[in-house]
């Protein structure tokens, strides 16, 4: 593939300096040899071709690139590969099981939060980093918890709706 | 977009930290939460040969309030950190009040407060409040740790007065005289955007009198405003509306806003009236209704 976002290689030249680092990705630990320079998003979305974490504005506004960095939220391209050496990367592909939705992932569409879905991977790892922490929370504090992410289409409403949604079914699994 | 080449050293130490700085001499830079140094190596504003890598030293996390009522926050505290900070909430009015307002939540999770100070911006919140505070920035490099007052630290757009081979390891907030009160407001136009306008107050009170002002301003100006002359007006007084609007005035008069896509000149410099009002108005009320 090429493209803007391929120029920094997930395997650089051999005249380049590289470090190897170990990251944790969604509970695997993945083993690569990066350049400093690579950026987490990049390192996902090529070196691992896990292509669900998206990159939007690449200036780190609209946080479709979010992923969970050891529980927290981040934007991953403003974040180097090499600092996850060592660290959890938790990212959309790692949501759902073998056989079921994540209750945010089910919330979205039972409340149809998105249109054409290029924030909905950083929205719903936004809302897991709330969730995780607050299973009930108040539609303010889901609107503070999703302010950094941006959504061009759906005006937030059936966003917000979709996290009270999930909050709720996790509600009543956990009880 | 991707940064130039850099070499990356991740030292676990303070003083190894500062050694490699030392090495590099003045073509290094360190690397906090990078929330805005990433974003600028991508633009390639900035192109280091050499990025240290700070957040695998031990013992930088923290933020205090120490016996003596000043308050500590070491290199590696997170934005977040503070905003969810029951120590903040209860001591320090204007950090509180700011914690939130700092970029969006997911920034939060990542940005330093030291690294924010540092890096300067004009539009920058932390580096007003830290002026409204009368703080300070402990500094460490090869011959040891000096402390730098905030008025003298920020000495330009995106410039500090730290040496090439310095890193800034801690803020200090001076104990107030009295009982600590403040405020911080700002005007942007969605989260994460940069400020419109910002104001942040700090008053030391002894009873319903005002020991010491701090007041300073973002986003009016090529670089952070310290109106703390302005803001002298109110010392030895009481938070009267006639006070608190001769203070506004004069606090708006220090601002030196340019007309750009965020407003004209004269609406910036009504904001920051309005806001200097509106944060003594507030800490005038609530004094009453404590009283």
């Amino acid at each position: 593939m090429t493209s803007l976002y391929d120029e920094v290689a997930p395997t650089p030249p051999s005249d380049v300096p590289t470090r190897r680092i170990t990251v944790s990705v969604n509970g695997e630990p993945r083993t690569l040899d990066v350049e400093p320079r690579l950026l987490l998003a990049h390192m996902l979305r090529q070196g691992l071709k896990l292509t669900g974490t998206h990159t939007g504005c690449d200036t780190t506004n609209c946080g479709a690139c979010t992923v969970l960095f050891d529980g927290r939220p981040i934007k991953s391209c403003t974040m180097l590969a090499v600092q996850a050496d060592g660290h959890e990367v938790e990212t959309v592909e790692g949501l759902a099981s073998a056989s079921e939705l994540h209750p945010i992932q089910e919330g979205f569409k039972q409340e149809h939060g998105l249109h054409c879905g290029f924030c909905t991977p950083g929205m719903m790892l936004a809302a897991k980093a709330l969730l995780d922490k607050n299973n009930n929370p108040t539609e303010d504090e889901v609107r503070w918890a999703l302010s950094g992410n941006l959504c061009r289409c759906t005006g937030y409403q059936n966003i917000v709706k979709s996290v009270l949604w999930a909050a709720e079914k996790m509600r009543a699994e956990s009880n | 977009m991707y940064p130039s080449r850099f070499g990356y050293e991740s030292p676990k130490s303070v003083a190894e930290a500062v050694a490699l700085l030392d090495q590099f001499g003045g073509e290094a830079k360190v690397l906090a939460g990078g929330q805005s140094l990433v974003p600028m190596l991508k633009l390639r504003f900035a192109a280091p040969e050499m990025l240290i890598d700070i957040n695998n030293i031990e013992g930088l996390q923290y933020h205090r309030v120490d016996p003596d009522g000043s308050i500590h926050i070491g290199a590696l505290c997170r934005h977040e950190d503070l905003e969810f900070s029951d120590v903040i909430a209860k001591n320090q009015p204007t950090i509180a009040a700011a914690a939130h307002l700092v970029a969006d939540p997911i920034v939060r999770t990542r940005g330093t407060f030291v690294g924010s100070i540092c890096h300067a911006d004009p539009q920058g919140d932390w580096a007003a409040a830290m002026i409204a505070l009368d703080g300070r920035i402990v500094a460490q490099g090869p011959k040891g740790k000096r402390e730098i007052a905030m008025k003298n630290f920020v000495s330009g757009p995106f410039q500090n007065a730290l040496a090439f081979n310095e890193i800034a390891v801690e803020a200090i907030i001076p104990a107030p005289k009295g009982v600590a009160r403040g405020g911080y407001l700002k005007l942007e136009r969605r989260v994460g955007d940069f400020a419109t306008a910002s104001v942040a107050v700090s008053l030391d009170m002894v009873g319903d009198t005002i020991a010491r002002a701090g007041i300073a301003l973002a986003g009016v100006g090529g670089h952070t405003i310290d109106a703390t002359d302005a803001a002298s007006v109110l010392v030895g007084k009481k938070l009267t509306a006639e006070n608190i609007a001769a203070a506004a005035q004069a606090v708006a008069a220090a601002a030196d806003p340019r007309t750009d896509h965020r407003g004209s000149s004269d609406y910036k410099r009504h904001i920051v009236q309005t806001f200097v009002s509106r944060i003594l108005t507030g800490i005038a009320n609530s004094s009453q209704k404590a009283a």
